[in-house]
This record gives structure tokens, C-alpha cells and sequence, in this order.
């Protein structure tokens, strides 16, 4: 076999001490909160559905499976820390690796480390602020960050795009994506409002997110839930936010959605939208349908990548220089 | 030809964009966590020298570009086009001024070249690094200066005007380089 050069780490290992101790102060974090760490499988015979993500697939054969089944590495653990929530377990939290095929660049590789936790009784904004609260905790001693700032979907798109993202229809949105100078070819008429909603956020108003301070994006489009719950009004919204810093996306959180029969008509939904696009159709959890149905306590969940984390507490701009070893030389 | 994929687009890819031939310079991923995933690319377009920056959902596709460079070396100038031959097919090909642009003033008969071709025609043509070249006009030099500093005009045999040191005279041959236009020696 031939020496090469790329053994190294393209982390130095200052920066790894830094991810040290960035896991020690989360630890200390939530066991001041009474928190729980739990661990859950990787491996699980059901994949996430949402037609965004892409799961990597592999092959167990076996005593159980003698004729081989088909497990698929989790992209986020939240199922089965759902179905912990249903069993009881009271407010818990995870830090894993999870897997994302197609998923590689500057901000991303394909597997990574999340932080995820669940809060009975809170909702949505009441685990904005703890989500806040941790981060501020763990830049301390690396940047001094102002007050965060909250801003609604509709403010962060009236502000930066000056357009209402819930009515605007897709000429609206076209209108204000050839204002920003944004060149790429679509077929404005037939194309998914979200698809149009996405290119003006990722590329005129995240980078107007979390300068010097923590911004906190919330109540987004009721299309975009994913697994928040909807509230009605007008127009209804996802309880769902994000948590932006230096334009980064760095966290995820929803209300959640307890709901069996509303989660099962999303599964549907998203298996539909994945037989559209061309996507696999890949199996869906009944056991999450079983956990809710027996009862998911009222709580709020949230997913925070630990690399983007730790990658703007060492103040560098690419994951490649928090991670030991990144996907190109694993 | 064939198509690339998002996935595909990496520095120095050869891409039809446009219409035009392009090179692919910097694909950035950018994906919301629970959304759609796009990649921001910068494509150099290959007649123009522009950039050309444009947005592209993960896993659209472009034509590839029937782009090659060829080493070559200078045969002559007709006043129309700048002729050039592969030294290993012997083919030859006539590039117009177009393509060759600013380099027209570095090049000598016999020189090697690199020759972006397009569907088997000249695109571009890129001088080599250094050259060496005569000069046929400069004032005369001041006796005794080899300082270098200061320096004056001087016109080249192929027309090219540098800056050269005041010792420099009229007939001698020096180096230059010609990314940046500057002396770097007497040959």
C-alpha cells in the first residue's frame, strides 16, 4: 500500500481541546437543569421521509435477520428519543453522530455531531431562550455576543426582502429574487413556493442573521414544519425556530407535533413529494406513530450541530478545521 | 456531449453556460437543514474572461464543454490570423485576434503556447511565462548605472513596450515575464 501524506488531522489540536471541553460544559449545562443523557440506536430498520434529507443505507445479516434487513443510519435522532418522551423518560438529551447523504462543503460533511434535546412542558419559545442561554454559555471566554435578537419569518423577509412570505405568490417572489440579483433558471409558474422561499433565504437574508448576536428565526410557513405543530390563525404557523450566528444555521427546534393522525398525514405527504421529485421511498417509522398514539407529553425539541458550534467559538470559517478528519480523507 | 451534475462542478470544470464555454471556478453547497439545497457557483466564461455567478438547485446539470488545451508552437502572423502548429500531430490551426488577444504582443515564431481549443477551435491562446525577446528601440543608457532603479521604456520585437533598467541597450535580448509585463533579466 502507498505512504500518503493526508493521515494528519485538519483540525489543530487546539481546536479538539476546544470540542473537549465545548462537551464537558454542555454536560454540566443540562445536569444543572436535570436533564438526562440518553443514547439511541444509529442503526434503524425506518429512515426519516423528509423528502430534504438523505439517508445512508446499510445491511445487517444474521441471528433476528437471517435473511439480511436493511437499516439506514438515523440523520437525527429524534424518533427514538420520541418514543423515550412517550415512554416517560421526562426531559432528555442526546450528543451523536448523524449521517447525510449529498451533504459535503464548507458548513457541511456527511456525518456530524448534533446535540438534541427535548423539554417537557416548554414550547417553542420557551427552548428559543434555554437554546439561547446554551450557546452563550458555551461562546463564553470565546466572543462576547450582544442581546439576541427574535424576529418572525414575516419580519426577517419584511426586513431584508421587503416581502410578506406568507402571501406572496410566486410572481412576488420571482419579483424579489431578480432584485437581489439572484441569477438561476426556474419555472417561476410551475416551481414549490418553498423552493422560491429557500433561494431568497439562504441567499439574502441569512446573511443579515446573528451579526454579533444570536438571532433567533420563528413561526415559519405552515408548509415548512416539518415536525412542529401548526398553529391556526391567519395565516396559521409552524411553532418552529432556528438560531442563526455570523449567518450560520446552527440549530433547529419545534414545538412538537403530538398529533398520530396529523403525523401520519405528513409521512404521506412527504412520501408523495419524495415520488415526485424522484427520490427512494423509504420506510417510514410506525413506531413513532405508535409512540404518539399512545402519548408524546407536551414538549419542545431542538437539534444543534455541535461542528458549526465549535467551529464559530475557534472563530474559522470551515467545519474542516473543527473536524479531526472530514469526509475526503475519513 | 455529456452532461454534469451540481455534484460535478469543481474548479477548472469546462462547462457551456450561456452558449459559451465556460470554467467552473468555485461551487459552494448551501442547504437549509429542512429545505431545498443549492450550490452558488462562479463560472469564468471563456470568450469574455468574465465571471459569471449563478444558482443552481442541487443535481441540475450542465453541458460539458468540448474545451482543451494543447500545447502549440507560433508559426507566423498573416496580419489575420496568428498560426500555430501541434508539434505532435503536426495539425495546424489559425487563431483570430479575438482569441488572442493582449498576448499577440509577446509572441515570437517558434515559442510554445498553450491553445484553448473549442470544438476544435481557438478560444484563447496563453503565452509562455517567460520570453525572450529583443530590443529594437530604448533612449540610451546612462554609462555606469546597473542600479536598475528607475528604469525606462523599451519597445520589443514583437511590440510589447516594459520598463527596463538604464544599462539596458537597443539590440541587447532580455527576459521578461509576461503574467505581470516586467523585466526580470538580459537573456
Amino acid at each position: 500500500m502507498p505512504l500518503s501524506n493526508d493521515w494528519r488531522p485538519s483540525a489543530t489540536l487546539e481546536v479538539l481541546k476546544l470540542r473537549a471541553r465545548m462537551l464537558e460544559r454542555i454536560r454540566a449545562f443540562f445536569s444543572q437543569r436535570a436533564v438526562l443523557e440518553v443514547e439511541t440506536p444509529i442503526l434503524s430498520s425506518a429512515a426519516n421521509t423528509d423528502p430534504a434529507l438523505a439517508s445512508f443505507s446499510t445491511r445487517y445479516t444474521g441471528p433476528l435477520f437471517p435473511r439480511g434487513l436493511t437499516f439506514y443510519c438515523h440523520t437525527s435522532p429524534e424518533f427514538p428519543m420520541k418514543r423515550l418522551l412517550a415512554a416517560g423518560s421526562g426531559s432528555i438529551y442526546q450528543i451523536c453522530k448523524v449521517f447525510r447523504d449529498g451533504e459535503s462543503g464548507r458548513l457541511h460533511n456527511p456525518e456530524f455531531t448534533l446535540l438534541e434535546w427535548y423539554r417537557v412542558d416548554f414550547d417553542h419559545l420557551q427552548l428559543m431562550d434555554e437554546a439561547v442561554a446554551l450557546v452563550t454559555e458555551i461562546l463564553a471566554g470565546h466572543r462576547t455576543l450582544a442581546p439576541p435578537e427574535k424576529l418572525t419569518y414575516r419580519e426577517a423577509f419584511e426586513r431584508h426582502c421587503g416581502i410578506d412570505p406568507h402571501t406572496a405568490d410566486n410572481q412576488t417572489l420571482a419579483g424579489a429574487i431578480s432584485r437581489h440579483a439572484i441569477q438561476i433558471d426556474l419555472d417561476i409558474q410551475h416551481e414549490n413556493p418553498d423552493v422560491l422561499r429557500d433561494l431568497l433565504l439562504t441567499h439574502v437574508v441569512e446573511a443579515q442573521l446573528g451579526r454579533g448576536r444570536v438571532t433567533v428565526l420563528y413561526d415559519y410557513p405552515a408548509s415548512q414544519a416539518a415536525l412542529a405543530r401548526v398553529r391556526p390563525g391567519n395565516p396559521p404557523v409552524a411553532e418552529r425556530f432556528e438560531l442563526y450566528l455570523d449567518g450560520v444555521e446552527l440549530a433547529n427546534g419545534f414545538h412538537e407535533l403530538s398529533d398520530v393522525e396529523e403525523q401520519l398525514r405528513r409521512f404521506e405527504h412527504d412520501q408523495a413529494r419524495r415520488k415526485a421529485l424522484g427520490l427512494p421511498e423509504v420506510p417510514a417509522d410506525a413506531r413513532l406513530l405508535s409512540a404518539l398514539r399512545a402519548g408524546l407529553p407536551a414538549c419542545a425539541g431542538v437539534a444543534l450541530g455541535l461542528d458549526r458550534l465549535a467551529m464559530l467559538a475557534a472563530g474559522v470559517k470551515s467545519l474542516r478545521e473543527v473536524i479531526a478528519f472530514p469526509a475526503d480523507f475519513a | 456531449m455529456a452532461n454534469y451534475s451540481t455534484n460535478d462542478f469543481k474548479a477548472g470544470l469546462k462547462v457551456m453556460i450561456d452558449g459559451s464555454p465556460g470554467a467552473v471556478v468555485e461551487n459552494e453547497c448551501v442547504k437549509p437543514g429542512k429545505g431545498q439545497a443549492f450550490n452558488r457557483v462562479k463560472i469564468r466564461n471563456l470568450k469574455t474572461g468574465r465571471i459569471i455567478e449563478r444558482t443552481f438547485k442541487s443535481g441540475d446539470t450542465l453541458e460539458a464543454a468540448d474545451v482543451v488545451d494543447v500545447e502549440m508552437q507560433f508559426l507566423y502572423n498573416d496580419g489575420e490570423f496568428f498560426h500555430f502548429m501541434n508539434p505532435v500531430s503536426y495539425e495546424q490551426f489559425g487563431a483570430d485576434k479575438t482569441a488572442v488577444g493582449d498576448t499577440a504582443k509577446w509572441l515570437k515564431e517558434q515559442d510554445v503556447c498553450i491553445i484553448t481549443l473549442w470544438n476544435g477551435v481557438p478560444l484563447s491562446v496563453d503565452p509562455p511565462h517567460t520570453v525572450q525577446l529583443k530590443i529594437v528601440e530604448t533612449d540610451p543608457g546612462l554609462k555606469g548605472d546597473t542600479s536598475g532603479g528607475g528604469g525606462k521604456p523599451a519597445t520589443l520585437e514583437t511590440g510589447a513596450v516594459v520598463r527596463v533598467p538604464l544599462f539596458i541597450q537597443n539590440g541587447e535580448t532580455i527576459k521578461v515575464n509576461t503574467r505581470t509585463g516586467e523585466y526580470i533579466s538580459r537573456a
